[in-house]
């Protein structure tokens, strides 16, 4: 396949950036989108130019390192990571647009990477979890409600890659906090701390210059890994029990 | 705790929902009274002016209008605080816009700030056409609102500003009040779709409601 990449190009957070325009060719649709980029690379290094800088990981679509916005869209057209996107998913003379993710808690660092350090700041806001420390405890000492532990995993399945962020139109970081807080909230080692994790996360959440929720729902239709909509619903709920219990102390 | 509520963006938007909700509940009654017009001059003057000795000899006479005045106004007010600073803050948090745009979510939510500033012009003008009668077409007189609704569905531009009101009002309402009942954590997966259902209707029908009267007007139905 050929196409034509059209690449945000910064050179540094300071620095005004500019999409830039490459041909690459002989792209095998069996390749990810990420082995695309590499071959792009290999080809601007040969030529004496500056690489194009992207964040990458695993590659295996369960680290969330990689961010890249698609033809508009977080992660591209598949509801998958970038580095599990393929090359099938385009055709031959396409036109791609290649952007980072936009929010002004996520500066442009080179390039397509962005620095989502906001989001580990959200993390660590949420504190700990009151468990005893030691030996692994018995799998069955404290028991977990079918439906709750499933709830639990699929708000655990978030890998925290941003692409909810990107994809909202408001630069929101919702269904990432909401993901985080419900995953804790419901399970029993996470309920001494339930009020003041969500309290504490949506706090620093804001503080970290994140838009609001206006329910348009892109970033549950981005987000790689399904976490459903409705998580920032369970959120909001979270934060007004806690904002009632809160008040009453 | 109420310094929590206003310094979060998610009690920002709680206040939202309550306001909304307060409005739209009213909206529902104001509606209802409005279909009044249909029974003719004199039940609807007879119902204007029963709004006003409502809650008698308890209340004072008007006293239960201006308590629902004073109650829209705080609504009106924290709704609109809330949403401006609000939106500053989703705008601040996307400095930079995408290059490759797309069409996202639909109408009705794409439309809420846009439709919401509608609105708030519309009550404004509204309520200098039909309540003070500052800007009334023709002869505007307190106790016969018949006769003054008849005299601004009369004009084609009350008609247009109303029904282009309304129009906004519908779609306003379609995503108000299904993301009210998320922002209040009501919503959850089984219920989404009887409150997607819910919010359908009260846009619909607050929509007909209100459009019958000018239509009505203009057609000759009432007159």
């Amino acid at each position: 396949m050929k196409l034509t990449l059209r690449v945000w190009r910064q050179r540094n957070a300071d620095a005004d950036g500019a999409m830039s325009t490459y041909e690459v060719d002989d792209i095998s649709p069996d390749m990810s989108f990420l082995e695309m980029l590499d071959t792009l690379n290999e080809e601007l290094i040969l030529g004496g130019e500056d690489p194009v800088a992207f964040d990458h990981d695993c590659r295996e679509g369960i680290c969330g390192a990689c961010s890249l916005v698609i033809n508009g869209d977080a992660h591209g057209p598949e509801r998958t990571t970038t580095c599990q996107l393929h090359m099938r998913s385009f055709k031959d003379g396409d036109i791609i647009d290649i952007e980072p993710w936009r929010a002004s808690a996520f500066p442009v660092v080179k390039d397509l990477v962005v620095d989502r350090s906001a989001f580990d700041r959200i993390i660590q806001a949420g504190g700990y979890i009151t468990a005893p420390t030691g030996a692994a405890p018995e799998a069955h000492a404290t028991p977990v409600p079918k439906p709750d532990a499933d709830f639990a995993f699929e708000h655990a399945e978030c890998i925290g890659c941003g692409a909810c962020v990107a994809a909202c139109p408001n630069g929101a970081a919702m269904l990432f906090t909401s993901a985080k807080v419900n995953h804790l909230n419901v399970l029993p080692q996470g309920a001494p701390e339930r009020e003041t994790r969500v309290l504490d996360m949506v706090a620093q959440m804001d503080e970290e210059g994140f838009g609001g929720c206006t329910l348009t729902g892109e970033c549950a239709t981005a987000c790689p890994k399904g976490i459903p909509l409705v998580s920032i619903t369970g959120m909001n709920k979270e934060w007004l029990r806690a904002t009632r219990r809160s008040g009453k102390r | 705790m109420t310094r929590t509520m206003w310094d979060s963006s998610v009690g920002k938007k709680t206040v939202m929902a309550v306001s909304g909700l307060i409005m739209l509940a009213y909206l529902v009654v104001h509606m209802l009274g409005n279909l009044k017009i249909f029974f003719g001059s004199d039940e609807f003057n007879e119902y204007a002016h029963a709004l006003r000795t409502l809650g008698e000899p308890f209340l004072h006479y008007e006293w239960a209008l201006w308590i629902t005045r004073v109650v829209l106004v705080a609504a009106v007010v924290a709704h609109a605080v809330s949403a401006y600073q609000l939106s500053r803050r989703d705008i601040k948090a996307r400095p930079t816009k995408y290059v490759h745009k797309k069409p996202r979510a639909s109408y009705a939510t794409r439309t809420m700030r846009w439709g919401g500033i509608i609105l708030g012009l519309f009550i404004v003008w509204h309520i200098l056409d039909l309540t003070t009668g500052t800007v009334h077409p023709g002869g505007f007189e307190a106790g016969h609102p018949y006769q003054n609704v008849i005299d601004t569905f009369s004009t084609w531009y009350g008609n247009v500003i109303y029904i282009v009101a309304v129009l906004a009002l519908g779609l306003h309402i379609r995503h108000g009040f299904w993301s009210a009942a998320q922002t209040l954590g009501v919503g959850s997966r089984t219920r989404d779709r009887a409150f997607k259902t819910i919010a359908n209707v009260l846009a619909l029908v607050l929509t007909v409601g209100f459009v019958s009267v000018p239509v009505a007007v203009m057609t000759g139905v009432v007159s």
